[in-house]
């Protein structure tokens, strides 16, 4: 596979490329969040071959759109984008998680071009996102702020005083994603602390709010151009609900864990299995 | 028989264990919120500079830079976990955020955001942090005993404990211009002045000897400085000639200076410091003679390893042995 693809690729092919590069950095490792990473694979294809303004050869160009990842465990998601996008070479992926490597397991901001932040102590990403806006709207710039963070995060109390500041402070450059697999690292979500009903929870909190299918990519991108679009001086907010394993089959069916386990044998599997959705 | 009748004392000394209390004596020379007048003078010619606070604008001296530079102060609410992340927002876009709470919430309920967001990432996020060590009399919610141990841990934190207003005012930008975080114990309101007699200068890093003498030498910090300048006045009379080392930079620490004076031969060596005497500046020193074989007579002074009382600041002061008046007693007991 090549990095250099025109800009007529669509967004499912890109989001295929995603979740072939993920696979790839997780059968190096034998591990890594990779049913985290399928289930976000659509969202962040939009993002950044929809949505954000960016340069690849400068990632820090002062124009762009800011994308911060908050859980930093999906790491191997983002460098799988980062690497479709051009910013980071193809061929880096097979040091993932090893030593000296430019894409340790969690991310952080010291290591990898794009990365914008070091997540991994999750429920930070909001606070920086809200910091990020308020510094974007003092310079005057037209920028926006992607935060991604998962429903385990809406646990942690400072998520909360990131809404509730955003929503404050007007910060309508702020979009907030959040990834609704319903699992965090002691079971489902909902069991955990419940947070629902999300919608009108987060509309009361001031947001824009929208829900819908992370997995089914036009909803994405419908959602993601609502957002920017919206008239009001609010923050938005779009909720997905995704499936964790999503575009590989036998790994979309296995039980639910936090860190599905993969078995060697199985990488290749997986890649198989996507390739033949992608065709199908 | 004796008169057991109530009398009224001649002269009642306020006694209270308010949140706010003034750590300046009677009669003592103070300067008004130096930390927000210096702030607001910086921010002049620093375009990039910003205030931040959670909901303590007025208790941290911040009202003043606010008041001078309303559309360049961010009042977050009384969410310190989302000040600092926020604060590293704007860093992370090219600003200065100068961010203040109290010492008690920068160290013990937003160290991790201070510690992932701002520190990890080296970013210029100025930390102004009040009620440091044992400078309000509310009890061990406002008593922040163990912030010097904390921010001393963190690497890429630079852990400044300025002694009054004179010094207070030339760290900040000396903060400003350090690349990096760095976090400050704030004296804040009428703070006294005390540096001014001794033709001092804050140099960041630098640890400066004020006072020198034969017979002792005090390597102290921030409030302990002050009170070890009144303990080497009051021991003149004792025939004991006290010298005194202040060390603001907490971090990174000052050895050369620290290594040369209490490696002067017959001095008995006192670090004081208004903080626990776990992990502050006393064992920072303590560590740093003991690596090198310097081995002078060793005595210290802080906080106990308690939750710490309230009461009233000098009666907190006098039972926890950082009055001046206990101070001077410790030292004389140990010679």
């Amino acid at each position: 596979m090549t990095t250099t693809i025109g800009h007529n690729v669509d967004l499912p092919e890109r989001a295929y490329r995603i979740r072939r590069h993920a696979l790839r950095m997780g059968e190096v490792q034998g591990q890594g969040y990779i049913a985290q990473a399928l289930d976000i694979a659509d969202v962040l294809a939009t993002a950044y071959f929809h949505a954000m303004e960016y340069r690849p050869e400068d990632p820090h160009w002062e124009g762009r759109d800011r994308f911060l990842l908050s859980n930093g465990h999906y790491a191997i998601a983002l460098y799988a984008a980062l690497i479709e996008a051009g910013i980071i070479p193809e061929d880096e992926l097979e040091t993932y998680g090893g030593d000296g490597s430019r894409l340790p397991m969690s991310g952080m901001a010291a290591y990898t071009p794009g990365m914008e932040m070091s997540g991994g102590s999750l429920g930070l990403g909001l606070s920086i996102g809200v910091g990020m806006a308020l510094g974007l709207k003092r310079k005057g710039s037209k920028n926006r702020v992607y935060t991604l963070f998962s429903d385990g995060e809406l646990d942690e109390g400072s998520v909360w005083e990131a809404i509730m500041s955003a929503a404050h402070h007007k910060l309508d450059n702020l979009i907030g994603i959040i990834d609704v697999n319903n699992q965090q690292a002691d079971g489902p979500s909902t069991e955990m602390l419940g947070f629902e009903p999300l919608v009108p929870k987060l509309e009361a909190f001031g947001w824009f709010t929208q829900r819908i299918d992370g997995n089914d990519i036009e909803a994405v991108r419908a959602a993601f151009d609502a957002a920017k679009q919206h008239p009001d001086p609010q923050p938005r907010m779009i909720v997905c609900d995704t499936r964790m394993g999503c575009g590989v089959p036998f790994l979309e069916a296995r039980e639910k864990s936090h860190f599905i386990r993969v078995e060697e044998h199985e990488w290749q599997l997986a890649l198989d299995a996507l390739d033949a959705g992608r065709t199908a | 028989m004796t008169d057991t009748t109530a009398r009224a004392p001649e002269k009642v000394r306020l006694k209270t264990s308010a949140m706010i209390a003034s750590i300046a004596a009677e009669g003592q020379a103070t300067k008004p919120a130096p930390f927000g007048h210096a702030l607001v003078e910086l921010a002049k010619s620093r375009p990039e500079i910003v205030g931040m606070t959670a909901d303590l604008g007025k208790y941290t001296d911040l009202h003043v830079f606010k008041e001078a530079f309303p559309d360049r102060c961010y009042q977050m609410g009384m969410a310190e976990q989302l000040l600092f992340g926020a604060a590293a927002g704007l860093a992370h876009e090219g600003f200065m955020p100068f961010a203040t709470t109290y010492a008690v919430f920068a160290s013990r309920r937003a160290y991790d955001f201070i510690h992932q967001t701002i520190a990890e990432e080296n970013l210029d996020v100025k930390i102004a942090a009040a009620l440091p060590g044992l400078t309000s009399g509310y009890g061990p919610s406002h008593q922040a005993a163990e912030d010097l141990a904390l921010f001393r841990a963190m690497p890429n934190m630079t852990v400044v404990d300025p002694c009054d207003a004179l010094e207070t005012e030339q760290v900040v930008p000396a903060m400003a211009e350090h690349r990096g975080p760095v976090y400050m114990r704030l004296l804040r309101g009428k703070v006294p002045l005390v540096l001014d007699e001794y033709g001092y200068r804050f140099e960041l890093g630098k640890a400066k000897m004020i006072r020198d003498g034969a017979d002792v030498l005090v390597i102290s910090s921030g409030l302990l400085t002050m009170r070890a300048l009144e303990v080497a006045k009051a021991l003149e009379a004792d025939k004991v000639a006290v010298g005194v080392l202040h060390v603001p930079t907490i971090k990174p620490l000052d050895t050369a200076t620290i290594l040369k004076e209490a490696g002067r031969t017959g001095r008995m060596v006192v670090v004081a410091e208004n903080h626990t005497v776990i992990g502050g500046l006393g064992e920072a020193v303590a560590g740093v003679l003991l690596r090198e074989g310097v081995a002078p007579k060793f005595r210290h002074i802080g906080l106990p390893d308690e939750f710490l009382a309230a009461g009233a600041l000098p009666t907190l002061h006098d039972r926890y042995g950082i009055s001046a008046e206990a101070m001077s007693g410790s030292i004389k007991g140990w010679l």
